[in-house]
């Protein structure tokens, strides 16, 4: 077992639903994620794709257990974490990182970018603190002077990097990674792809990454589950769904993917 | 980007003025003892409706004139300065304290915290203000302490209501989740993330409470609800002056300019700390 990061059974989740809450008693509840069961394997990078609303985020937050599941089960490294108080969890919690969609929302404004990468390190008691901010710094590949500027004064690519850096800094056994080249431009999109997977490669990163398109997924994952509606529908290699997709929903995403050289089309 | 920074770079004066009027302010409250010309108390019924200093038939030793019963106009607004202040400062700082508190609880922390602090803002807020604090004068009898007690009471829920809101817009920015990722605690997430991004706000509503406060103690002075009828006020001043304005303006009009120009440095001391000290809009 000890080559497998997540163990997942039967992963069920709803939230309350609000809208149709009567005045008196509980809301209804709507079910948002409907028995998952999956594994991740240490080292790979595990593609989530779904349509919007499908869950990944909800899945994603479960699996760092920032949201608490219903039922069914979560083990991280043999350990089960589903029911976790959030005392019990804080030691656990360096172990599992999160990278942010949107950096100018999970970077807080009023903080030097030195001060958001080490206040994780201080927290959870790592010594050597400047070194690591730095060494995190030249990992995303940021300069170091960019440690006393705040992140209004960087640029979409840069920030997302900071993003990246804060969550690496602390060396955790699993990163997920939830939807987080949506915000930015192409160029920065390929470039801050490019150092995810070096990442991957020079630190034996396993990820779990989390998009809408199948293009990203491709060029990044190992291994993809596709998710519908709360249901995993698909969960292959990345090369066999590629090739063989066996679920509708699976070849209507393949099929909005645009072509490689669309040129070819008109001509 | 640029333009926002080219306009944020201005209050700078903004900033220099009210703060300037402020220390001023300060200085003349903390040296009212020594600096006033005269006793702030002492009549002079030879000496009533003295003019000021530029005006035909001035006596040089009352520099902003006399009232109707010879007391020094200028001793009496330096006087005056200092219960104004220590009233706002006091008045200010506790409102503040307790309203931006149970602000930030309601807007963090949600659930039946919230529930309960926002109902109880919603009643608190449907006592019409000045009914309220002339009861509560009435209730508690005059003096500085009532007075401090009577703009806490009403104005806390101005703190609790904007903080509120910006806590709970604040929380859903995912710099919080981000927190509880690392194993930051909800206590220590509402303190080192939260208070930062909510600071500018407080401080902002801080200087315009005091300014607020200013001026509830001049209407309590003005309606006679304040201290004792005899100690300088400015409130009581501007009730003075008010009776005789065509004999003797200056008795109205300079503690009028007084009260004037220190609530509007409160509230724009606010804005110029908030532009000039925040990250994010310098
Ligand atoms: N905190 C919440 N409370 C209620 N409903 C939620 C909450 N978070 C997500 N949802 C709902 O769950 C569904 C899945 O959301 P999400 O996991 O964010 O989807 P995705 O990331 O795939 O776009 C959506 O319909 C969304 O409205
Ligand atoms: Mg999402």
């Amino acid at each position: 077992m000890s080559d497998v990061i997540y163990d997942v059974k039967d992963l069920r989740l709803s939230f309350p639903d609000m809208s149709r809450k009567p005045i008196l008693g509980p809301a209804p509840r709507i079910e948002i994620l409907k028995g998952l069961t999956f594994q991740i394997p240490k080292g790979e990078v595990l593609g989530i794709v779904g349509g919007s609303g499908s869950g990944k985020s909800t899945l994603g937050r479960a699996l760092i257990r920032l949201i608490e599941p219903d039922s069914g089960q979560i083990d991280f490294e043999g350990t089960d974490i589903t029911h976790m108080g959030e005392e019990d969890l804080r030691p656990l919690r360096r172990r599992f990182q999160m990278i942010f969609q949107d950096p100018l929302s999970s970077l807080n404004p009023r903080r030097r970018v030195g001060g958001i990468i080490a206040g994780p390190l201080r927290l959870q008691g790592l010594e050597g603190i400047d070194a690591r901010v730095k060494e995190a710094l030249d990992m995303v590949g940021l300069p170091r002077a960019f440690a006393s500027r705040y992140p209004h004064e960087l640029s979409g690519g840069q920030r997302q990097r900071v993003g990246i850096a804060r969550a690496i800094a602390l060396r955790p056994d699993f990163i997920l990674a939830d939807e987080i080249v949506s915000g930015l431009d192409v160029s920065s999109q390929a470039q801050v792809l490019n150092l995810l997977e070096d990442l991957v490669r020079e630190l034996g990163l396993t990820l779990a990454f989390i998009s809408h398109d199948l293009s990203v997924i491709r060029r990044l994952c190992s291994r993809i589950l596709v998710l519908y509606q709360g249901e995993i529908v698909e969960n292959a290699a990345t090369a066999d769904l590629f090739a063989t997709p066996t679920a509708p929903y699976t070849q209507e995403l393949l099929s909005a993917i645009p072509l490689p050289d669309p040129d070819q089309v008109w001509v | 980007m640029r333009d926002t920074r080219a306009h944020s770079r201005k209050p700078g004066l903004r900033l220099w003025l009210s703060g300037g009027w402020i220390t001023i302010l300060v200085l003349a409250a903390l040296l009212a003892p020594w600096i006033s010309p005269h006793d702030p108390l002492a009549q002079d019924l030879f000496a009533g409706r003295m003019p000021p200093f530029w005006q035909a038939g001035a006596d040089p030793n009352y520099w902003l004139g006399t009232d109707s019963l010879g007391r020094d106009v200028l001793s009496r607004i330096l006087h005056g300065a200092r219960l104004a202040l220590t009233v706002a400062l006091i008045a200010g700082v506790l409102t503040c304290l307790i309203g931006a508190i149970l602000g930030l609880i309601a807007g963090y922390y949600g659930g039946w915290a919230d529930l309960v602090i926002s109902r109880l803002v919603d009643i608190w807020m449907a006592f019409p203000p000045v009914l309220f604090a002339i009861l509560l004068i009435a209730v508690l009898g005059t003096g500085m302490t009532s007075i401090i007690i009577a703009i806490v009471v009403i104005d806390w829920t101005r703190f609790a209501r904007v903080i509120r809101a910006e806590a709970m817009s604040q929380s859903k920015m995912d710099y919080v989740a981000s927190a509880q990722v690392v194993g930051r605690s909800r206590f220590g997430t509402a303190l080192t993330e939260i208070l930062p991004n909510v600071l500018p706000t407080i401080v902002a509503l801080l200087t315009l409470e005091m300014g607020i406060a200013v001026i509830v103690e001049a209407i309590l002075s003005f309606v006679n609800l304040s201290i004792s009828t005899d100690a300088p006020t400015w409130g009581g001043m501007i009730a003075e002056g008010r009776t005789s304005v065509h004999q003797a303006w200056w008795v109205l009009v300079f503690p009028l300019v007084a009260l004037f120009f220190t609530v509007l440095s409160f509230s724009q001391l606010g804005e110029g700390l908030k532009d000039h000290f925040d990250p994010v809009l310098r």
